[in-house]
């Protein structure tokens, strides 16, 4: 699907990760400390690039492996959830009850800590409940279902509906994580304060250096032997089957990467914009991180980081200013995306790349993709 | 009738309809009726008022209610000795609502400066308690049969004679029902043991739901052991009674639950069974039903009032139409282009389903709502306090209705076959000179119109907003799944099994949030049992399994 990397390209594309990496991590929080850049932008951004962890996640598993999972906003929600948790913690007995518990929970009627709330004072059990768990879930669900060979549509239903589930208890209270309104209002991080520039600065310096190192895990990864096997499940998946690989081992080990990646988002998104919900966490959300990938470049680590960003950038500029169109242009980006570059942004520039050198091209990529006639049952 | 002026006759007016006759010859008060010459006096006196109220509530007569109303509504004036109501054109009329007339024959109104009689503002709960305990006289059959239950509730003995009056003058057979169980709740605490035990009997006899836990105190605290013994019975007998109620209940709505997730995923059934497509825009083709019912009932409404009822039977093949015409311009619009790439075709159709949600919120706002037509309200009672709406049954119907019709479709006609033919073997039915792009494109718009009736039907027992859809797209999957591709059979398995777990498992989880809590369980039930059925109950089987 996406464009073999080959030697060549080794290379050039460091040197581009080196230079994404030396803006984002260094001169724009550098421009922001020194007043070129106001603090609302580079929040933004830092929201931006935590997202842009959780599209590398989505691409692993559905642009590599050809696996759609639409339950990584569950994983995403389960990351920021945890954090959420414990900085609700750390500004209890600040609230305006001063009770030893969180304010909602006093909305609530519950005035003594749930038991599994307790561990979530700890920062340490917070960072690695917020990765390991997803990981931990991912391959649970992914024992259930790839080690019987439920494949394809059926796995995308499976998650669509867990996500689904997921979201309707997320969104009763009795679950004691804030019902619909979910975890908010939180005051510091390690005793940082949230509502100082610097605390916000270095969360951000956070997510970008952990955005250059999901980036470099990632290509490690489909660069690696393993990341070829991904590929041919993705491609022939039967065939691989017959040379006697397990598919089962390796779709359950990049089902848990891609959620340990998005635990990874959800860890850096929460604290820098200071709300989890369960809209958050649904079936909606999932759709969108493919939507990006795709608009982006499915298969492709550029295309999913690309994605990730423009979109959001997208919806930052069109939520502010017609909130009631948003909805229509999404979806209308869901059809024109998948329908007219399905190769994404990256397969858009490559082919312009092409056209420069004067290479011959298929126009085709710009008009309709032609159907890819299957014999038999159109599965 | 105006020609006494003695108290005695405005009292015997007051008590009229209840004793026929000497009314006008001034006759003294019944047997059982207490001595009430006094009362305009006595209601008059704030000391006496209280007494005067109370002795009023011995009779059980209507104009005692036409009195009290006035009284509290400060509507009750006195008239040489009579009592009189101040009618709305600002005249006087006596209880029995006849105008009052002086000696010239003209009518009077309250005279310069008069005084309604003043009601003691602590006997307002009094008055009010009176009146309501009257509505079992009331013109309505509700209203009667909600007071009687009242009355029931109340374990105010002096309402016995009030309720055997109005037993005694009902003809109504369910009004009749409610007012014996509520004179036997009331007899079980009476002081006569005898007339428990027979209370407590009756009631058991009766299934009586709402005595229920007033018998079990009885059966476990009362003193006398032949009451104790025939309270116990009666407990055993509801209780056996309320067991097969709820059991049939659960039935009922798990079947009616089944149907609706029947007839939503019969189209899918088609559309994602038979040709693999995964339409996450059905959901949204459900809602452009419901809306399509909402906009005829409102062009009935607003065009045709007198025969509103039937925008219904408009409403159907209308919803089946649009729905099916939107579905066939989207499948040549768009889907025809992503045949074989089932993953595209999920994303591809959320992105549809978004923009009609939206569209539909931004058009038609954030609720409406489809009143069902007349025929439709209501339904049958097919055990005592166990009511099976119509609508629900209707739905039962018609999703039945549409599986045989598919069934007939597919199977039986000419055009079935080569539906099927395509769906199997895509080349061969080609070669053999079956259109597959007519084909195509037909099946599909066959699988939206199918949501459209669906979600006109659906409209009928929910409310219609732009998120109808997203609530029962996921259910309409799981139920795909769970039956294994390509078959009918299987959705109809899977949606009975699916509605009846759920609406089983519902009871036994209890609490506010019981639904989804099913919903959650069953989820883990379908996977679990995809484990040993991957590709469901009836699994597609030899070349068309491949690739699914």
């Amino acid at each position: 699907m996406g464009p073999t990397l080959g030697r060549r390209s080794w290379d050039a594309h460091l040197l581009w990760l080196a230079l994404f990496g030396i803006v984002f991590i260094v001169v724009l929080p550098l421009a922001n400390a020194l007043g070129f850049l106001s603090d609302y932008y580079l929040n933004l951004f830092g929201k931006y690039l935590s997202l842009a962890i959780l599209a590398l996640g989505m691409d692993l598993i559905w642009g590599y492996t050809g696996i759609l999972s639409l339950g990584q906003a569950i994983f995403f929600g389960i990351g920021a959830y945890s954090i959420g948790m414990h900085m609700m913690l750390e500004g209890t007995g600040q609230g305006v009850y001063g009770e030893p518990v969180p304010d909602f929970m006093i909305w609530n009627q519950v005035y003594q800590l749930p038991l599994f709330w307790k561990p979530y004072t700890s920062f340490v059990f917070a960072l690695g409940s917020s990765v390991v768990l997803p990981a931990a879930l991912a391959a649970l669900v992914g024992f259930l279902t790839f080690r019987r060979r439920l494949r394809g549509t059926y796995f995308a239903i499976l998650t669509q509906a867990i996500a689904f589930a997921v979201w309707l208890m997320l969104n009763r209270n009795e679950m004691k994580l804030g019902g619909t309104n979910g975890l908010t209002d939180f005051k510091s991080i390690l005793g940082f304060s949230l509502g100082q520039p610097a605390t916000l600065r270095a969360l951000y310096i956070f997510t970008a250096a952990a955005l250059v190192g999901a980036f470099l895990v990632s290509r490690w990864l489909v660069r690696s032997k393993t990341g070829l096997v991904l590929q041919a499940i993705r491609d022939n998946e039967r065939r691989l089957e017959f040379l006697g690989y397990n598919v089962a081992s390796y779709k359950i080990f990049v089902f848990s990467v891609s959620a340990a990646l998005a635990g990874l988002a959800g860890l850096l998104y929460a604290p820098q914009v200071g709300i989890i919900t369960p809209s958050q966490v649904g079936v909606l959300p999932s759709l969108e991180i493919v939507i990006w990938v795709a608009f982006g470049g499915r298969g492709t680590l550029w295309g999913a980081l690309l994605g990730a960003i423009s979109i959001n950038w997208l919806r930052s500029v069109l939520t502010a200013t017609y909130p009631s169109l948003w909805p229509i242009i999404l979806g209308g980006l869901f059809v024109t995306v998948i329908l007219f570059f399905p190769q994404g942004l990256v397969g858009l520039g490559n082919k312009l790349r092409s056209l420069g050198k004067g290479r011959r091209i298929f126009l085709t990529t710009l008009g309709v993709a032609p159907a890819s006639k299957v014999e038999g049952h159109p599965l | 009738m105006a020609l006494g002026k003695a108290v005695v006759v405005s009292l015997a007016l007051l008590v009229l309809p209840a004793i026929p006759g000497p009314a006008a010859a001034g006759s003294a008060p019944g047997p059982g009726i207490p001595d009430l010459s006094s009362l305009p006096a006595r209601l008059e006196a704030p000391v006496t008022q209280e007494a005067a109220i109370l002795a009023l509530r011995e009779i059980s007569d209507p104009s005692v209610g036409i009195l009290l109303r006035a009284l509290k509504d400060g509507a009750l004036y006195r008239w040489k000795a009579r009592l009189t109501v101040l009618a709305d054109d600002g005249t006087l009329k006596d209880l029995a609502g006849q105008p009052i007339v002086d000696d010239r024959g003209q009518p009077v109104s309250p005279a310069e400066g008069q005084e309604a009689i003043a009601l003691e503002e602590r006997l307002f709960g009094l008055v009010q308690n009176l009146l309501d305990r009257l509505e079992v006289f009331g013109a309505e059959r509700e209203a009667r049969q909600s007071a009687a239950f009242k009355l029931g509730n109340s374990r105010d003995l002096s309402a016995i004679p009030v309720l055997a009056k109005a037993l005694d003058r009902e003809t109504d057979r369910r009004v009749r029902g409610v007012m014996q169980e509520a004179l036997n709740r009331l007899s079980l605490s009476s002081p006569d043991a005898p007339a428990r035990a027979r209370a407590a009997q009756f009631l058991g006899q009766a299934w009586s739901e709402s005595g229920l836990a007033q018998l079990r105190v009885v059966a476990a605290q009362d003193g006398d052991a032949e009451v104790k013994r025939a309270a116990q019975a009666a407990v055993r007998r509801v209780e056996v009674f309320l067991t097969w109620r709820n059991l049939t209940g659960y039935l009922f709505n798990g079947v009616s639950l089944g149907a609706v997730l029947l007839i939503m995923s019969l189209g899918l059934a088609v559309t994602f069974g038979l040709m693999g497509i995964i339409n996450m825009a059905h959901g949204e083709m459900l809602m452009l039903g419901s809306y399509t019912a909402y906009v005829v009932q409102e062009i009935f409404a607003a065009r045709f009032t007198a025969h509103q009822d039937y925008f219904f039977f408009v409403a159907l093949p209308l919803s089946f139409l649009v729905a099916g015409v939107v579905g066939l311009a989207i499948e040549s619009g768009i889907i025809r282009f992503l045949y074989g790439r089932p993953l595209e075709t999920l994303i591809v159709t959320w992105g549809i389903g978004m923009i009609f949600q939206q569209s539909a919120r931004l058009y038609f706002g954030d609720q409406t709502s489809v009143n069902s037509p007349s025929w439709f309200r209501g339904g049958v009672e097919v055990m005592r306090g166990l009511i099976f709406p119509w609508s629900r049954i209707f739905i039962v119907g018609l999703s039945l209705l549409a599986l045989a019709a598919l069934y007939l479709l597919l199977q039986r006609s000419y055009a079935g076959l080569r539906v099927r033919a395509v769906m199997q073997n895509r080349g061969m039915a080609s070669c053999l000179g079956v259109s597959t792009r007519r084909i195509d494109a037909l099946t599909f718009a066959l699988g939206t119109a199918l949501a459209g009736v669906a979600g006109c039907a659906l409209a009928l027992i929910g409310t219609v907003d732009p998120e109808v859809g997203k609530t029962y797209i996921v259910d309409a999957f799981m139920v795909v799944v769970l039956g294994g591709v390509g078959k009918l059979l299987g959705a109809v398995v899977a949606s009975f099994g699916i509605g009846l777990s759920n609406k089983i498992l519902e009871p036994s989880i209890g609490g506010t949030a019981a639904a989804i809590y099913a919903k959650v369980a069953i989820l883990a039930l379908v996977i679990w049992f995809l484990q040993w059925r991957p590709t469901g109950f009836f699994p597609a089987k030899g070349r068309a399994a491949e690739g699914a």
